[in-house]
């Protein structure tokens, strides 16, 4: 059988990747596993970045620098957010988001 | 060998460096003698705003970093807006900052570090640009949403900003992940030109993405849900530059966005009838939940997602006159709206309440923040003659003259509507009793950023022509 991984196959496991990321986000309860969330929609981003720049658009890095960029915005967000976390940590003794409810949807 | 014009980004490197000075400072000066910042932070603004005036006039425009960025009157013009609304932040909340622990010297260096973020988004004429820009701005506004950590509600205010805004800048990403695989590039121009004018699933995907962070970073319905927790639980001068000024950058980069890549018409098509539908929907429920808030910083909150919707009128008629009217009616914001939230911030820390019913008597126990508010809110709900009617006027007539007559009725009508709860303010400030409440004599800085607040929204109202000129020049350089 002969089988081969073209764009759509990565394009495919991008979708999956960032629908997994968005259920994350809305399923989880731990604000750490959300954080995990929001990398896993990023991690989709990058795969198409780089799926894009390697099948569509060869003779140019354009695709691999955007991820590259990404990465390195990501772990900003993630290093600000855990700070973040620890602080909330410290006055609640909980990262459970039901009970970040002091301020009303 | 590849020359750079530095030149053409002479205010962006002058806050990176003054960004950086205040970040040494607040190391290395000692507790105690920490009151110079603000001076310096103040005066090292206007250089850069009065630069950025003389370049806005005389300045050589054009493109620059092989067209990776714009210098040009339009961008000018947000990096003036971004600076005054820094300039009022800092002004009107120096006592306020004082109350911070001692050892935190990083505010005023993360608040200019968030004017450069803007300055890249106003600026970027390539996505990736736009979007280190954007990161740098909410990256900021993250840790000054969340300042305060003894204070629960900062904190939570700042998680839930951060989870919701990487959440947003996650999904735009993924909307421009299309649109490069689509164009096969990056840079505005070149997508204009790649997407081509046949709509197709992928384009849709893309632009309806793409809209869905920026409508985040605006806050329009229905991706408005953050705005009020975040500006009731962040400290009050930084709810009042979230509110001015990211959202004007995020007006600057949408408009450049939309309007650019809108020569083809695949995006035009799915974007106009999406953005019709929500900037009306933002107009109607910004100003319908706005009546029942008894917070004034809520309160604020969803009147600034409707005046989000005002805005997006302007940009649904895409025309010279239609920029035009977003950036009068952007500049006029930042005025009437640092107005009222100057008053709210030195209310605030000095009656430790942010509760419209502790506004009662206002006006006899300080009325110079009385009238200040006053002026502010009237602006801002449209009433003549000041500047809000004459920003509202271009709006809609732009909108009208290309031909969606219904936006415009309901701006005309939720405006009515608003003018219900900003006079309820009014109400309780001049007829409120506000016994046993203290006396709040206004001074220093916040007494000079109120006043020139007030005088500019009614200065503008009565003679609008020099600043309308200027947006007309700058939507003009915009959509040659």
């Amino acid at each position: 059988m002969n089988f081969s991984v073209g764009l759509s196959t990565y394009l495919l496991v991008g979708a999956m990747l960032f629908c997994l990321g968005l259920y994350g986000l809305f399923a989880k309860k731990n604000v750490v596993a959300i954080l995990m969330s929001i990398e896993l929609m990023l991690n989709a981003v990058n795969l198409n970045f780089v799926a894009f720049n390697r099948f569509l658009a060869t003779d140019r890095l354009i695709g691999n620098v955007a991820a590259l960029f990404v990465i390195v915005l990501a772990a900003a967000e993630v290093a600000v957010g855990l700070a973040l976390v620890i602080a909330i940590y410290r006055s609640r003794q909980t990262t459970n988001v039901d009970e970040f409810n002091w301020l009303k949807w | 060998m590849q020359t750079f014009n530095f030149l053409a980004i002479t205010p962006e490197i002058a806050v990176a460096a003054l960004t950086l000075i205040l970040l040494a400072m607040g190391l290395l000066i000692p507790d105690g003698a920490r009151k110079g910042m603000m001076p310096l932070t103040v005066f090292g603004l206007l250089g850069i705003l009065g630069y950025t005036v003389y370049d806005f006039f005389f300045g050589k425009m054009g493109p620059a970093f092989q067209g990776m960025y714009f210098h040009d009157a339009f961008a000018d013009f947000f990096k003036m807006l971004f600076l005054v609304a820094a300039l009022l932040v800092v002004l009107s909340s120096g006592e306020y900052v004082q109350k911070f622990p001692a050892y935190r010297g990083d505010f005023y260096a993360l608040l200019v570090a968030a004017i450069l973020g803007m300055m890249l988004m106003a600026g970027a004429a390539d996505l990736l640009t736009f979007y280190v820009g954007l990161e740098l701005m909410t990256i900021t506004f993250y840790i000054l949403v969340g300042y305060m950590p003894h204070d629960g509600r900062s904190s939570e205010a700042g998680i839930k900003y951060l989870v919701l805004g990487a959440a947003s800048s996650a999904i735009l990403l993924y909307g421009i992940s299309f649109i490069y695989g689509l164009t096969g590039s990056t840079q505005l121009y070149q997508v204009a030109m790649g997407l081509g004018s046949k709509v197709n699933p992928p384009v849709i995907l893309a632009t309806v993405f793409v809209l869905a962070g920026f409508g985040f970073k605006i806050s329009l319905v229905p991706f408005h849900m953050w705005a009020p927790d975040i500006y009731e639980g962040a400290p009050t001068p930084v709810t009042a530059f979230l509110a001015v000024a990211s959202k004007a950058a995020a007006f600057a980069a949408l408009i450049r966005v939309y309007l650019v890549t809108l020569e083809n018409q695949s995006f035009a098509q799915t974007g106009i009838a999406l953005l019709l539908i929500l900037a009306s929907l933002t107009m109607i429920i910004g100003n319908l939940v706005a009546i029942p808030q008894k917070n004034i910083k809520r309160l604020l909150a969803f009147s600034s997602v409707a005046q989000a919707g005002y805005l997006m009128v302007g940009v649904i008629a895409e025309s010279v006159p239609g920029v035009k009217g977003v950036l009068f009616y952007a500049m006029i914001y930042v005025f009437a709206n640092m107005g009222a939230f100057a008053v709210a911030t030195y209310i605030g820390q000095a009656q430790g309440s942010d509760e419209i019913r502790d506004y009662a008597g206002l006006a006899r126990r300080s009325p110079l923040a009385a009238a200040v508010m006053t002026a502010s809110v009237l602006s801002l709900a449209g009433i003549p003659p000041l500047a809000g009617f004459v920003g509202k006027f271009y709006l809609f007539s732009a909108v009208m003259d290309t031909g969606y007559q219904a936006i415009a009725y309901i701006g005309f009508v939720m405006s009515m509507v608003s003018v219900y709860y900003y006079l309820s303010i009014v109400k309780v400030m001049y007829l409120g009793e506000g016994e046993g409440l203290p006396d709040i004599p206004v001074r220093g800085a916040a007494k000079f950023a109120m006043v020139f607040a007030m005088l500019i929204t009614l200065f503008v109202g009565i003679y609008p022509s020099p600043l309308a000129q200027m947006a007309m020049a700058a939507a003009n350089s915009l959509l040659q």
